[in-house]
């Protein structure tokens, strides 16, 4: 018969129910009829065909799994390809790489740019004044900065933009300068208006372009810096211009070139080469798509970003995956300590010992 | 092998002295986790954090 044995300690043998206990009939262990088809190994010939069949099935679904996955990213890399634009270098970011952030006094720059050259076409309308503080700018320059131009619903007085606000105790509305909670103004009250004034051509929204268009900040820059001649035999449209990067295709492009050499004084003396000026530009671009960017790569592993007020992003896994410094340091020490508690909470299982001593009585033959 | 088990007797044996080992050792941990990473972030990142620049701008 068949005896088992347990060689635990006494506190498992309370939790595990088993005991020794004796079979009656012979030793041999026999399966129940019912388990018998399940039993892959056997031979009867009703088994065998099911399992043929069974591999069958197996294998026709794993080919056309791997088909299906071939066929998805053969399409995914078709999509890309499409166009005659020009694909924008790689350029070496200063915040490209594992463990690398935003270059603040670059973001300072940048935003002095927008303020400048981009704002009268371009708005931010999901960006806040009171984001610049302590990232670019102190509290005092950010409420300045707010005062002078602001938010939605923007109505020219005088010059300056102001922000409607109201009702009052009369209930009228009124004008109010702007504030480090208010949003940046858009130029154009609505489509129509930014289409009018632009050959009918609507300046995107910069808030989040740095994540809303492929390639990224590499796009960006080359785009800022692609102006060139058309090249002979292309026909532009009236009011378009030629930029090889322009993701149409045919480089026609409504926005003319905006970034000149010169064309600003940077307020730290840096020399304002049409270089300098796009690369800070999209750096203040790529911290507006993605406040937090600093952060998460301190923090976290990460592949799509929520910004606190609800921007989404998505950036490749080559932006902070498992390297950063902050996971190493948790998750490693927590797999080490988590593996030996597992093998802690197992060793009463992987410990014991099972004891065949067969007693079986040859049987009698008849 | 001797002061393993010592301390396995006095501290871990009990769940209640281990729960109180975790939560002041995480406590702790966590404090020095984000010590260490902070200093990693700032060899990597020289003078590009708003840390280093705001001298420049504060009044």
């Amino acid at each position: 018969m068949a005896v088992i044995l347990n060689t635990l300690h006494a506190r498992a043998a309370t939790r595990i129910s088993l005991r020794t206990f004796r079979l009656p009939g012979p030793c041999k262990v026999t399966r129940p009829n019912a388990l018998r088809s399940l039993n892959t190994n056997t031979t009867a010939t009703g088994s065998s065909q099911s399992s043929r069949w069974r591999q069958i099935l197996y294998t026709t679904g794993a080919v056309a799994g791997v088909g299906a996955i071939g066929l998805y990213y053969a399409l995914d890399q078709s999509v890309k390809a499409s166009g005659l634009e020009l694909h924008p270098p790689a350029y070496p970011w200063s915040h490209n790489g594992f463990i690398k952030g935003f270059d603040h006094q670059s973001i300072r720059r940048g935003y002095e740019v927008y303020k400048q050259v981009c704002a009268a076409c371009h708005g931010m309308k999901y960006v806040s004044y009171r984001e610049l503080v302590g990232v670019s700018h102190t509290e005092a320059e950010a409420k300045q900065a707010a005062s002078e131009v602001c938010i939605a619903d923007p109505m020219l007085v005088e010059g300056v933009i102001q922000v409607l606000d109201g009702p009052d105790d009369t209930g009228k509305m009124f004008l109010r300068p702007g504030k480090l909670f208010d949003r940046f103004p858009s130029p154009y009250p609505n489509e129509e208006a930014a289409r009018a004034a632009n050959n009918s051509a609507l300046p995107p929204d910069l808030s989040v372009i740095v994540l809303a268009r492929h390639g990224g900040e590499d796009y960006i820059f080359s785009l800022l810096t692609g102006y060139m001649e058309a090249p002979a035999g292309v026909v532009l449209a009236d009011g378009m211009h030629f930029n090889p990067y322009f993701v149409s295709g045919s480089g026609s492009i409504g926005m003319a070139q905006a970034l000149f050499s010169d064309m600003i004084a940077y307020e730290d003396g840096t020399t304002a080469t049409q270089s300098q000026l796009a690369k800070d530009v999209v750096t203040f671009l790529s911290w507006a798509a993605q406040p937090e960017y600093d952060k998460r790569k301190k923090a976290s592993i990460d592949v799509s970003s929520v910004a606190p007020d609800g921007r989404v992003g998505v950036k490749g896994l080559i932006d902070c995956p498992v390297y950063c410094p902050k996971v190493l340091l948790i998750m490693i020490p927590m797999l080490v300590l988590l593996t030996f508690w597992k093998r802690h909470l197992w060793s009463t299982i992987k410990s014991r010992k099972i004891l065949f001593r067969e007693t079986i009585k040859p049987p009698k033959k008849s | 092998m001797a002061l393993a088990s010592t301390l396995y007797r006095t501290l871990l044996n009990k769940t209640s002295t281990t729960a109180v080992i975790v939560i002041v050792g995480a406590l702790f941990y966590e404090r020095g986790v984000q010590t260490l990473s902070d200093t990693i972030w700032d060899a990597y990142n020289p003078g590009k954090q708003w840390k280093d620049i705001k001298h420049l701008y504060e009044k």
